[in-house]
């Protein structure tokens, strides 16, 4: 068991490549992350920038064709060397996850009751007998109408947000230590998100569960979590208390990302884009990936990459225009 | 750019052969490529390539075994049959016989059955209720039966082989045009091309076509498969290819009286079958690999 | 509002679509699902209508009728006056000239095995333009939409997400349309690419003079964009009025929360929306809303309320709303549906 203070998650140096080696495509380039029990992490990024990589290397769900070097450590142990059958006893119980598409991710020829009871038995710890109605309280813990009607219907007689709140219950239906959850809002409608967001959050509070959630929903990340990351083309680049880097960004990638938001001005809805494209992951320049499209890029942002500066408590930046106090 | 690349539907644009190459079917089958491409060559060159005319007698080599075994010739490298014919010509000859009836029994019973498809997925309705009812009538009859049938009713010859084969397959294309269609008859780029005012035939000429093409290919190459086998076998049973003309089939029926003392007679068309229906079966089912991951066909 | 005698772009009276399900069992009957009831609105020339709801609310298939892909099961739909399911096949072919439209999936709305210029072009040579002079045009239009011209040889999937809905836009605007469905055309797309799509979307407005349905479920990109806005929930219209006053001070219960909710800035869980979309099988009785309306009453489930007029060309449906606006109304909790 790890001790209060010590984290949970430590990521270090982690790359991941596709593609001939001659030609890598490096989806995550160079990641540090550590996250504490309890804690709820916000990835933001957009696609491309190698968020939803980063987490399917933490689940070591990545395709075999993905290059992989550095060091994830959950809880003392470190995930990337161990065998698949100690990974899989890992899953599903200490580490969790919920997928984007509520659609797909429920078999359509099972009950949601056969389907959790299956989960239930998988994840029972020590050989505890699954209790019966385990699969009902799975369902009334994540607030879903009718649970005793819900276990005896399938998928398919299901909302999507119903079909979430489901596959939400399934996840962390063993009280998983950290809970992944890639875009889990993103296909739902607005009235639900918040719903799913809650749930969340009360699973941190009531099982003490650290959560990393990977959006591009920047309100999303502003409301539920702790601690924000932003990746841009693979690597991160700003990490710092979520109300800190919302209200004051340092990179200007993610102030760029928060202007594009349309917001309210003397009556007017203003937003402004950020001008060309997300680079080719093949050909990055070699200095900050963000330079070309960076109003505030100098000399050095092309010829080197930035490294990290620390400009606040646990506040971290990489951009040499932050770096040297420019740029406010 | 893992994340947009994982995004794109797999295999759009492109040459053929690259998009198989990069969507993950693997390797092509080497070997069975190799002898669909002989088999091809053998057709087309025939009478060229055949060191013999392959329904010449040669009364002085009757039975000549294979040139490495005891009592064979350089000049006859697979042996000669009772008649003294050279059997490394008349498998030549024979494949030419088993590709053109396959493939004019593929090209037109896919054309049929292409076209039925279309027009029952894409006008659906009345048209599309007959003409699944019929194909389903079709699916239904053991198809080997049904090819004695109608040779007993429209004689040999053949003509009448290929319209029996083209008889037996057409009804798969259009239950495979059909279900292609109305699943791609829903995408937004259909629904866009109606309100761009294309007309029906267009929309389904330029774009639903096209994406069902693939699928239509890989069927295509596997029945060459099932068509040299039916082909054999009508021929075999005596009511398919007649002599003078050469079929595999009916060397293999030919030569079974010389068995026991001539086992190249049955062993060279038998193997012939064999390999030309494994190889087309296995680049079809790497096509398939390529083409439709979800394995539908 | 403009003394204007000339009729609107559009103008839909009534508008309604039932579809049919097929039946359970073998002599069962045939049940049907309503997807849009009594639907009216008008959009003025060179405007934009927005179209907000939640998904099954019933605005895709409005725009889905104004394109000519579904046919309404009752009610008008007038394009400058003229009906448009009373057309014969020539009037159809100009109507399909004067009305394109951009729809949400920048991945599945461009042919797959077409070339750029071919895509752009298609919609021309659909109307009879030659290929030379069709393709004369491809330059222009690709740099109109902000895309480099040498792009006209590539394939959708040589592009990006944002640079396919560009191009998506260039097709649509190639036979000089006048009225654009722009149905979610933002919602797949990440946010900094959102931004650079809406601000062409909206140039290309004032360039062009073109009217746009355009169909959101971000209440910040729909503002951004319409002058008017109509509220869907569950197939019908509850709220209807300028977009700023519907936006800014909705009349609704639900249109209430929807704004509240996407104000974004309050905590999380300060503004809670209840239960789940009905089964459109069986809907509840009286005003739909009432399954999550905080404010129902008996009232709620006896009567479906009208749209009436909540302030100077603002309409809504709630029987309460005066007092919901007064904030005099009690709390009373949702009508849950009858099991």
């Amino acid at each position: 068991m790890t001790l209060p203070n010590e984290p949970l998650l430590v990521v270090r140096g982690l790359n991941i490549e596709f593609g001939p080696p001659e030609r890598p495509v490096r989806a995550v380039a160079d990641a540090d992350l550590t996250l504490a029990p309890g804690e709820i992490l916000g990835i933001a990024g957009e696609s491309g920038s190698g968020k939803t990589t980063l987490c399917s290397a933490i689940m070591r769900t990545l395709p075999r064709s993905a290059r992989v070097s550095g060091r994830v450590e959950f809880a003392g142990k470190e995930l990337l060397s161990l065998s698949e059958r100690e990974m899989a006893r890992l899953r599903g119980r200490d580490l969790s996850m919920v997928l984007q598409n509520p659609m797909t991710s429920l078999d359509p020829l099972y009950t949601i009751g056969n389907q959790l009871e299956e989960v239930l038995r998988e994840r029972r710890r020590g050989g505890a007998e699954v209790r019966p109605g385990g699969a009902v309280e799975v369902l009334r813990r994540v607030h879903l109408t009718a649970p005793e009607l819900r276990v005896r219907q399938y998928p398919h007689q299901l909302s999507g947000g119903m079909r979430q709140r489901v596959l939400v219950g399934m996840a962390t239906a063993a009280a998983p230590r950290l809970l992944i959850a890639d875009e889990p809002t993103t296909a739902l409608d607005a009235s639900i998100q918040d719903e799913i967001l809650i749930l969340f959050r009360e699973l941190r509070d009531t099982a003490g569960s650290a959560v990393v959630i990977v959006t591009h929903d920047l309100s999303a990340i502003r409301r539920l979590s702790d601690r924000v990351i932003i990746m841009y083309a693979g690597r991160i680049v700003e990490e710092g208390p979520t109300a800190e880097v919302f209200r004051a960004p340092r990179h200007p990638y993610t102030r760029a990302l928060l202007g594009s938001l349309p917001r309210i001005e003397d009556e007017e809805v203003v937003l402004q884009p950020i001008p060309g494209q997300v680079p080719d992951l093949a050909r990055l320049p070699p200095g900050c990936a963000f330079a070309a499209r960076c109003p505030v890029a100098l000399d050095a942002c092309r010829a080197e990459r930035p490294q990290e500066s620390t400009v606040g408590e646990r506040h971290r930046v990489f951009c040499w225009q932050a770096a040297a106090g420019g740029a406010a | 750019m893992s994340a947009t690349a994982e995004e794109r539907p797999a295999g759009a644009g492109g040459l053929l052969g690259a998009r198989l190459w990069r969507s993950g079917a693997g390797r092509p089958p080497l070997l069975a490529t190799a002898i669909c491409l002989l088999m091809v060559v053998a057709a087309l060159g025939g009478g060229a390539i055949a060191p013999y005319v392959p329904d010449e007698a040669d009364f002085t080599a009757i039975l000549v075994p294979p040139a490495w075994a005891e009592g064979g010739s350089l000049a006859h490298l697979l042996g000669t049959d009772q008649l003294g014919r050279d059997m490394l010509s008349r498998l030549i000859a024979g494949a030419r016989i088993s590709l053109l009836t396959a493939g004019a029994a593929v090209l037109a019973g896919g054309t049929i059955g292409v076209t039925l498809g279309l027009a029952a997925g894409y006008l659906g309705g009345v048209v599309e209720a007959v003409i699944m009812r019929i194909v389903d009538a079709f699916l239904a009859l053991p198809f080997i039966l049904m090819a004695l049938a109608f040779v007993a009713a429209l004689g040999t010859g053949v003509g009448n082989i290929i319209l029996v084969m083209v008889l037996t397959n057409w009804a798969r294309y259009a239950r495979l045009v059909r279900s292609e269609v109305v699943s791609i008859k829903k995408r937004d780029f259909v629904l866009l091309a109606r309100v761009a005012g294309l007309r029906p035939w267009q929309i389904a000429l330029r774009h639903i076509l096209p994406n069902a093409l693939t699928s239509i290919l890989v069927l295509a190459v596997l029945d060459v498969g099932r068509a040299i086998i039916l082909e054999s076998s009508l021929s075999f049973l005596g009511v398919g290819i007649q002599p003078p003309d050469v079929s595999w089939g009916l060397a293999l029926a030919e030569g079974r009286t010389y068995m026991t003392v001539a086992w190249w007679l049955t062993v060279w068309p038998g193997l012939a079958i064999v390999l030309a229906v494994m190889s087309f079966n296995a680049l079809g089912d790497w096509m398939k690999a390529g083409f439709d991951p979800r394995g539908r066909l | 509002m403009n003394p204007d005698t000339s009729p609107p772009m559009v103008e839909a009276v009534g508008l309604t679509k039932t579809f049919a399900l097929p039946a359970t069992t073998l002599f069962g009957k045939a049940r049907s699902v309503t997807a849009a009831v009594d639907v009216s609105f008008r959009i003025p020339r060179g405007r934009t209508f927005g179209f907000v709801g939640e998904s099954g609310s019933g605005k895709s298939t409005v725009a889905k009728m104004l394109l000519k892909l579904e046919a309404p099961s009752a009610g008008r739909l007038l394009v400058e006056g003229e009906d448009i399911f009373a057309q014969t096949p020539a009037e159809e072919l100009a109507y399909r000239r004067k009305v394109q439209a951009v729809f949400q999936d920048p991945y599945g709305s461009l042919s797959p095995r077409m070339r750029a210029d071919r895509i752009i072009t298609e919609p021309l040579r659909a109307h009879g333009v030659s290929r030379r002079e069709a393709e004369d045009r491809v330059p222009d239009l690709l740099r109109l939409v902000g895309l480099p011209p040498e792009s006209a040889r590539k394939y959708p999937h040589e592009f990006s997400g944002g640079q396919r809905q560009r191009l998506a836009i260039a097709r649509a605007l190639s036979v000089d349309p006048q009225l654009l469905v722009l149905d979610e055309p933002v919602s797949a797309l990440d946010v900094s690419v959102r931004a650079q799509v809406l601000t062409l979307l909206r140039e290309m407005q004032q360039r062009l003079g073109l009217t746009y349905l355009f169909i959101g479920h971000d209440l910040a990109v729909v503002r951004y964009l319409s002058d008017t806005v109509g509220v869907m929930y569950f197939g019908r219209m509850v709220e209807l009025g300028p977009a700023r006053l519907v936006l800014r001070h909705p009349a609704h219960p639900y249109t209430r929360r929807l704004v509240a909710l996407a104000a974004g800035d309050a905590p999380l869980g300060a503004v809670r929306m209840q239960g789940e979309l009905p089964n459109p099988l069986s809907p509840p009785s009286g005003c739909l809303f009432r399954t999550r309306c905080p404010y129902a009453d008996a009232t709620c489930a006896a009567r479906l309320p009208e749209m009436r007029p909540v302030g100077p060309d603002h309409l809504a449906a709630c029987h309460h709303h005066e007092a919901v606006a007064a904030g005099t109304k009690a709390e009373t909790g949702p009508l849950l549906q009858e099991a």
